[in-house]
């Protein structure tokens, strides 16, 4: 390492929001053509990081050399003067530009757009072939997938002569595929002699791409080690600061009599887009199923019909006994009286009232049952008194009933949430991403809950569209593309490259490999040529 | 209808389309950047007053029309300073520039003319004068077209012919122009404005301060073209009417055209025809006037198609982390 300068160095980098300390003097070096990766729980303050390096924020304390010279970052301007680019975890396109003008913006070349617009053409051509970055120059953003949006965003930093890439969580919202396609061309890049930082909280991907790989806790490094050294394990123990179990320790399931029914579920959105398909599940007592599926390919609309939020057609058979689907009974209050429970995708929308205390929370959905009732009031007292009792079996913290609920962190509103659904013995119970922004302790809380539930006989649907989970935490599993069924199967044949066939919409060798799976006809045959 | 009436009604078309059109480019500008304005009306009052009053003391049009950019202009930095740096709500910003200039203007034209709120009435220079083009007398006998050149095209005022070359000067500037492709983002994604290092601030303040020259030529335009002086409330919800246009051209300068014109139309019609007699019962003059108001009501709910505003209007961008 003697010789070359690192491409990023930061020293002692200090930042603190109010009495929050983010960053705490924080050192990391990046050596130029290798990627190295930043790991950490979120709140670790990753995200702060970064924004320190692209001007968002300024840091307190600290500095940031850049190929050896101290480089000063006020603004995003001055990022990207010193050769720094960065995708953001939610892209920032103009929906309705043509990825031509989304890559030319701010980095024109004069007043007039003639002249950049066929320069941006060229260049693009020529990245394209470098790095395998292929996109239709005059496809509208809003038309193309997210795969190829992160693609433009990575053209836009290449464009603006960027030799170090910072991503943020990028694969959250792509297929394994695309993901695999993101990593060719991570690599390509690399080979390139581009410098790359990956923000991610996946390990998978951490030892699969990165050189180098950097831990995050509550604001401080609190260790590098070369990616090839060390294993998952130490890693998610750095992160944590404890042992943490990566596999969900789980018994062979008892399934029991089919407990419900699906059969020709459709719903067609308010645009006349129809979500649902002809959609076909069962699931029996003792039993968790899993969907999985990039997010929007019809899995919402199926938590949300089986949760009462939203009308279909087709039908629904609950131990047998019909479920109404669109009449007076389609409501979440009858569905949780027949003892359905639902942990929704989005718990700060649909789970909780953010700004109402937690007792409040864990009583809503159940506070017209007749045991919290005091002659015409509502008993206060005891649903504290419950809620304290839910908060410390759970592990809330702080186990404090009176506190909001958007003063707890992520993992703990979940806690909340799932406190409130589980703890009613739910014949049902539905759950959707429920470790979406939740930190590894948590998952693993969260993970075993319901497979205690499961073991005491409740059925369960899982969606998530992180698929270690799904098959981890599964006992079958179900694929949803475009709001149809692709295909099902136990989880302890699947495979990541089956299923991220059938994620895509795709039959094929991959997934007729995977023993006990039905796949269903609606899947293509062949693979389809990436674009 | 013969062939003269029907001209003299287009005629009366663009005079009366020409504020409309001048203030709904100017809405174009500043809602393109992502900021609504429904203060259009009380900065075209506040231009009306001003040129007016100035041209009246002053005996020129031309200082009057600067005075009329002038006071839109001030009135357009107190929205921006409201809704770009303090991050406010933009409909309340408008809002209260609509009440401002209603009560300014007549308060300080009774203080300054005592007539009852209106300026003196403007002669000569004070006015802008219909341009006659080239050749439109001699031509004026050729069949047909010679009358629409004469009556339709020529004798207009400048400003009439500033407001049509604006259209196609607005939409160059929008989609050929690196200025525009900002503006037109920072309307619909200002994060990826600034994350390309561009400010949204400024590209804000730019786009409302050509939302406020536009509007201040509209005004005088009222006060000095249309009409000979400024008599209170003279904008009589025009700015009202350049938003519906607004909408129902999408914001695209082009059809921007065509909707004010159409409203101008309505107008010129109303004031042709102040009582249509259906043989049975006859139409109330009320009813005319009324049309371009029902027209926009019935745009603004919505029955004329889909359409898509610029995604962040409304919104006042907060850097996230």
């Amino acid at each position: 390492m003697t010789g070359t300068a690192p491409a990023i160095e930061l020293r002692g980098i200090s930042k603190a929001f109010g009495p929050v300390q983010a960053n705490k003097d924080i050192s990391i070096r990046v050596m130029p053509g290798t990627i190295h990766g930043i790991i950490g729980e979120n709140g670790a303050g990753k995200s702060t990081l970064m924004s320190i390096l692209y001007g968002f924020y300024k840091a307190d304390k600290g500095e940031i050399f850049i190929h050896g010279q101290k480089t000063v970052i006020p603004d995003s301007q001055a990022a990207i003067a010193a050769g720094i680019g960065m995708v953001f975890q939610h892209f920032k396109l103009v929906e309705n530009f043509t990825v031509l003008e989304n890559v030319i913006l701010g980095a024109e070349d004069g007043r007039l757009l003639r002249p950049s617009l066929a320069r941006a053409r060229k260049e693009l051509k020529r990245l394209a072939e470098e790095y395998e970055l292929n996109v239709d120059p005059d496809a509208v953003i809003e038309d193309i997938g997210v795969g190829m949006q992160q693609r433009v965003e990575i053209l836009k930093a290449l464009y603006r002569q960027a030799d170090i890439l910072i991503l943020d969580e990028p694969t959250g919202v792509l297929t394994p595929a695309e993901a695999d396609h993101l990593f060719r061309i991570l690599d390509n890049l690399r080979n390139g002699g581009k410098t790359i930082i990956l923000i991610t909280h996946k390990l998978r991907e951490i030892m699969e791409i990165t050189d180098t790989v950097s831990v995050m806790r509550r604001g401080q490094m609190t260790a590098t080690v070369t990616t090839a050294e060390t294993s998952p394990e130490e890693l998610a123990e750095l992160m944590v600061g404890r042992k943490v179990l990566l596999r969900v320790d789980k018994a062979p399931a008892q399934p029991g009599d089919v407990v419900l029914a699906v059969e020709n579920l459709n719903v067609t959105d308010e645009k006349g887009v129809q979500k649902l398909r002809d959609v076909s599940l069962s699931i029996r007592a003792g039993e968790i199923l899993g969907i999985a599926g990039v997010a929007g390919n019809g899995q919402s609309e199926l938590l949300e019909v089986l949760g009462g939020m939203c009308t279909a057609t087709g039908r629904i058979t609950l131990n047998g006994d019909d479920i109404d689907l669109s009449g007076r009974q389609s409501d979440g209050q009858s569905r949780r009286a027949r003892g359905i429970a639902h942990v929704p995708e989005d718990r700060q929308r649909e789970g909780l009232i953010m700004d109402f205390h937690a007792w409040e929370n864990v009583a809503f959905g159940y506070h017209t049952d007749p045991a919290w009732r005091r002659g015409p009031l509502m008993d206060n007292a005891a649903l504290q008194a419950d809620t304290a009792r839910k908060m410390e079996k759970f592990d809330v913290r702080p186990p404090d009933p009176w506190l909001a609920a958007k003063n707890f962190s992520g993992g703990n509103q979940q806690k909340i949430v799932v406190a409130r659904e589980i703890e009613r013995n739910p014949t049902l119970l539905l759950v959707g991403q429920p470790t979406r922004g939740v930190d590894i302790g948590a998952i693993e809380f969260i993970h075993n809950q319901i497979v205690a539930l499961r073991d005491q006989g409740a059925a369960v649907l899982l969606v998530s569209v992180e698929l270690d989970e799904i098959l981890s935490l599964s006992d079958r599993v179900v694929v949803m593309f475009d709001g149809q069924i692709m295909g099902d199967g136990p989880a302890s044949t699947a495979n990541q490259i089956g299923l991220g066939c059938l994620m895509a919409g795709m039959g094929g060798a991959d997934t007729t490999a995977m023993a006990g799976w039905t796949i269903s006809d609606a899947a293509a045959p062949e693979l389809m040529q990436e674009g | 209808m013969d062939y003269m009436t029907l001209l003299l009604i287009l005629d009366s078309t663009v005079r009366l389309g020409t504020p409309l059109l001048l203030a709904c480019l100017a809405g174009l500008f500043s809602e393109r950047a992502g900021i609504f304005d429904i203060g259009l009306e009380g900065k075209m009052l506040a231009a009306a007053f001003f040129s007016g009053a100035v041209a009246a003391v002053s005996g020129s049009v031309w200082l009057g029309l600067l005075a009329g950019i002038g006071a839109s202009l001030v009135l357009s930095a107190l929205h921006g300073l409201a809704s770009i740096t303090f991050r406010g709500n933009q409909l309340i910003s408008g809002v209260a520039v609509n009440f401002l200039a209603a009560g300014m203007t007549v308060v300080i034209a009774q203080d300054w003319f005592h007539q009852g709120g209106r300026t003196p009435s403007l002669m000569g220079g004070g006015r802008f004068t219909p341009i006659t083009l080239p050749f439109a007398e001699t031509l004026q006998d050729v069949p047909v077209i010679g009358p629409l050149y004469y009556h339709l095209i020529s004798g207009h005022t400048a400003l009439v012919y500033l407001a049509f070359a604006c259209v196609p000067a607005t939409w160059w500037l929008l989609y050929r122009t690196r200025f525009g492709l900002r503006l037109r983002a920072v309307g619909e994604n200002p994060a990826a404005v600034d994350t390309a290092g561009v400010s949204v601030v400024g590209l804000r303040y730019a786009a409302v301060a050509i939302c406020g020259i536009l509007c201040g030529i509209a005004g005088a335009y009222l006060a000095t073209a249309l009409q000979a002086g400024f008599v209170k409330d003279m904008t009589a919800g025009r700015g009202y009417i350049a938003l519906a246009a607004l909408i129902f051209a999408k914001w695209r300068p082009w059809y921007a055209l065509s909707a004010t014109m159409l409203f101008g139309l309505l107008q010129a019609v109303a004031l042709r025809y102040q009582n249509i007699d259906l043989g049975s019962f006859t139409i109330p003059v009320q009813v005319m006037d009324a049309l371009p108001y029902i027209l926009t009501v019935v745009i603004l709910a919505g029955f004329v198609g889909k359409a898509i505003p610029p995604r962040a209007g409304g919104e006042p961008y907060i850097k996230e982390r």
